[in-house]
């Protein structure tokens, strides 16, 4: 029976031995990110493939919301890996000094240069009015704010989308922003707190455009096999969210953060991305992109502010922003 | 004990987070206007949904008719559904593409905007109304039958002698409820308000802590939410206090009085015009989520599971909690009932939260500190409930359990909790059904395997999967009704066969 006993015990150890021998790779994402029909459970799959350990996802929030909580855990925190902050945040996320380099690069199909050694690109889309397509289009923002067109938006202060939107007149009409948003003022039907509950509005029939991304339509033509939406190009341009990941400084295993970092530039990444997060991915996979992804609009510039002009330019932009709208 | 539980949950919490704060600055402008409009919004939609639930809780006291508990049931749902969801089901109705309109422009009327103020104070009595009717509804029952006969019989007008001075007691209590409930709003005001003219406080609070990382103003803004509301408290206080509001609604006294054709006539508009306002919205709730019911993925039901057990877990607490305040009684009552409300719950769970990290993993607390807070957020209504009904009981049989040495926790479930039973099951319901359709701070805790049902819609929403997301708003409805039916019901049976 003694010796039954410590046999059993001697197997626990062994098992116990074996768990603690796989390391976890503890992912801080936003929820859409790690949600059922988000690419998290494919991505996971494929890189627990390949690495011998366990990868953790951990949602909170959205982009803005996963940052904040970093901070708030400071070096405290179990996060070993950031993904899914957008270039308007990179600049302070860069600040707080809780980042790491990771030497990452890659060849990456992104409409702009990439230089960035600590936040690697993993996505990218444009924002644009996503609407129906027996809506007739306007061609640029004064044409819009013209017009007798109804559109919801996102709030700036609570939601990226609604910073991209705002970040987008800016880069575009500088010195006019606040001009544009007063003749705005009476084509938008209201401001959500987020995403959701604006593109919400815009099914429900309640304005005849929401914005989202030029890719918004791609869902509904592959996964739903309706063709009835379609995204304004505007002669402006487009700004863009391009979508990045970083090593947190703080980790215990800074190796397997780098593997992952490398491992989110390839294939067994990227091919996951455009019909889980419907975006572009950052390195498109060799056997291109899905079809139906051709009918997109492509804009003809791509607009995007320095992070660093982001981080200093969003603070005025909002308060010209809340100035013309709240006449 | 209890009493220092929701000090440490509301105002420990805020300490939490201005002790994480680095430095606390002054007020901008953008503040003082949202501070400023919260104000407005909160009086004008606690003023409406008063003035408008008079006429029809008078109907409901003075008619019985076939169906009326159940509508009484129904009229509950708006308060007890997700935000999202209700504004959606009001949209549906009264949206640019809404009912309303359709059939405005079908009479060749021009489509009219619900967006801004007026939006936001129709949600606000959408939500509230229901409430409003049954606190005033509990003044007009709580009047005896024998002195509407008296008056009747005397010649003298009911409402002169008996209605104004009820509802005079009655009606300072349930505004500032409302007002309380409408100061903490945010969704509702920033999706139907029509930007930024409507940014409330609780908006504000979410900018500096999600977006802006700015804890010190994070602290600052939910100080000043609680400035308002004590001042609103007060100011109620000074004119009078509420007799609360209670269950056994489903006692119809026999009146003398309002039998006229034009009273009775008066009194079915009311009802009829309110059940309409109220279930309409709901229905397109329901017809939109069957669309949906078949999308619902599996990990609906590991999702329903938790929801389930965290309204169990957080139901027990808030019943627990008031029963032993109401044992106390005096002031812990009216600082339990009014505080919760006033609190951020965002600025409670970062509060929490930083208290919490350093000594365990989040995630792992994630469910059980849902349930705690759900509860928090449902104590005062349960205390309203529970408290003046222990009250009476005291004041009824407390003498003799006085005489036969019944005391403590012996005299509760002797004397007290069988003849509060109504009361209690009421309450049980109501925190069940709150607790089922709130998000709370499970999105600031949890790790993606923990799903509530709330967090599961709202990342089927996140997903453009928005039919799906109707339907698992009709389940939570649904969930939510049957919670709060089965709880009603459990303390009615053999109450009065």
């Amino acid at each position: 029976m003694k010796t039954t006993l410590t046999h059993v015990a001697g197997l626990c150890f062994v098992a116990t031995g074996a768990i603690a021998e796989t390391s976890t790779l503890t992912i801080y994402t936003y929820d859409g990110f790690n949600s059922e029909w988000g690419p998290g459970p494919q991505i996971e799959a494929n890189f627990e493939a390949e690495c011998a350990c366990d990868l953790e996802f951990v949602a909170a929030g959205d982009g803005a919301a996963v940052l904040s909580r970093l901070k708030l855990e400071g070096a405290n925190t179990d996060a070993d890996i950031v993904l899914g902050l957008d270039t308007n945040l990179t600049a302070d996320a860069a600040a707080t000094g809780l980042f790491a380099a990771s030497g990452v690069t890659a060849a990456y199909d992104l409409p702009i240069e990439w230089s960035d050694d600590t936040f690697v690109p993993f996505d990218w889309g444009y924002f644009a009015f996503v609407a129906g397509k027996d809506v007739e289009a306007p061609t640029n923002f004064r044409e819009l704010a013209a017009s007798d067109l109804k559109i919801v938006i996102q709030d700036p202060r609570s939601s990226t989308p609604g910073l991209g939107l705002v970040l987008w007149i800016e880069a575009a009409y500088g010195d006019e922003a606040g001009s544009i948003w007063a003749d705005l003022a009476d084509n938008i039907v209201t401001v959500t707190p987020g995403w959701s509950e604006a593109y919400g509005l815009f099914l429900e029939g309640e304005a005849d455009a929401v914005l989202s991304y030029t890719t918004s339509p791609a869902y509904h033509l592959i996964a739903e096999g309706d063709d009835s939406k379609t995204s304004w190009a505007f002669e402006e341009g487009h700004y863009m969210q391009v979508e990045v990941a970083a090593k947190v400084a703080s980790t215990d295993v800074p190796e397997l953060a780098d593997a992952f970092l490398a491992f989110m530039t390839t294939e067994g990444f990227q091919s996951v991305i455009p019909t889980t997060n419907w975006m572009y991915p950052a390195v498109t996979p060799a056997v291109g992109l899905p079809e139906g992804f051709e009918t997109l609009v492509t804009p003809s510039t791509a607009l995007l502010l320095s992070s660093e002009d982001a981080a200093a330019k969003s603070g005025p932009a909002i308060d010209a922003w809340r100035a013309a709208l709240a006449q | 004990m209890v009493i220092a539980l929701v000090l440490v949950l509301t105002l420990g919490t805020l300490l939490a987070v201005l002790w994480r704060a680095e430095g606390v600055g002054g007020l901008g402008r953008a503040e003082w206007a949202a501070i400023r409009f919260t104000v407005l919004q909160a009086i004008l939609s606690a003023a409406a949904s008063v003035v408008l639930a008079i006429p029809v809780a008078r109907a409901l006291s003075r008619r019985r008719f076939r169906g009326r508990s159940v509508l009484i049931t129904l009229l509950g749902a708006p308060f007890i559904l997700p935000v999202i969801v209700a504004v959606m089901g009001l949209l549906a109705v009264f949206g640019r593409n809404g009912l309303l309109n359709d059939a405005i422009s079908m009479a060749g009327g021009d489509r009219i905007s619900i967006y801004g103020l007026g939006g936001v104070v129709l949600a606000h009595v959408f939500f509230n109304l229901p409430l409003a009717v049954r606190m005033i509804l509990q003044g007009w029952i709580a009047i005896p039958a024998e002195r509407f006969r008296l008056v009747v019989s005397l010649g003298a007008s009911v409402s002169a002698m008996l209605e104004r001075p009820m509802l005079r007691a009655v009606l300072p209590g349930a505004f500032m409820a409302i007002f309380l409930i409408c100061l903490t709003s945010f969704a509702v005001a920033l999706v139907l308000g029509g930007g930024p003219k409507a940014t409330t406080v609780e908006l504000a609070i979410y900018q500096a802590v999600r977006f802006d990382f700015d804890l010190g103003r994070a602290a600052l803004l939910a100080a000043v939410q609680f400035g308002l509301s004590i001042i609103a408290a007060l100011a109620a206080w000074f004119i009078t206090v509420p007799e609360g509001f209670g269950a056994g609604l489903d006692r119809v006294l026999p009146r003398w009085d309002g039998a006229s054709l034009w009273e009775r006539s008066c009194d079915a508009l009311a009802i009829a015009l309110a059940a309409a306002f109220l279930i309409l919205p709901l229905s397109m709730v329901v017809i939109k989520g069957m669309i949906g019911l078949s999308d619902l993925p599996a990990s609906v039901w590991p999702a329903i599971a938790r929801s389930v057990s965290v309204a169990a877990v957080s139901t027990a607490l808030t019943i627990t909690a008031a029963v032993l305040l109401s044992m106390r009684g005096g002031r812990a009552v009216g600082v339990a009932s009014a505080l919760p409300l006033a609190a951020s719950s965002l600025v409670v769970g970062t509060g929490l939260f930083v208290v919490v990290q350093p000594m365990f993993n989040p995630g792992k607390l994630a469910l059980l500190v849902t349930a705690l807070m759900n509860a928090l957020m449902a104590l005062p209504f349960a205390l309203r409930v529970i408290a003046p009904a222990f009250e009476r009981v005291e004041a009824d049989y407390g003498r003799l359990a006085d005489s036969i040495g019944l005391k403590g926790w012996a005299r509760v479930r002797i004397s007290v909790l069988p003849r509060i039973r109504k009361p209690l099951g009421f309450a049980a319901g109501l925190a069940a059904a709150l607790s089922m359709g709130d998000l709370g701070v499970i999105a600031l805790f949890a790790t993606s395997d923990q799903q509530t049902l709330p967090l599961l819609m709202y990342q089927l929403m996140g997903s453009y999967r928005t039919d799906a997301a109707s339907g698992a708003a009709l389940v939570l409805l649904s969930l939510s009704l049957c919670a709060f039916w089965i709880f009603d019901r459990g303390g009615r049976a053999d109450a009065d066969a």
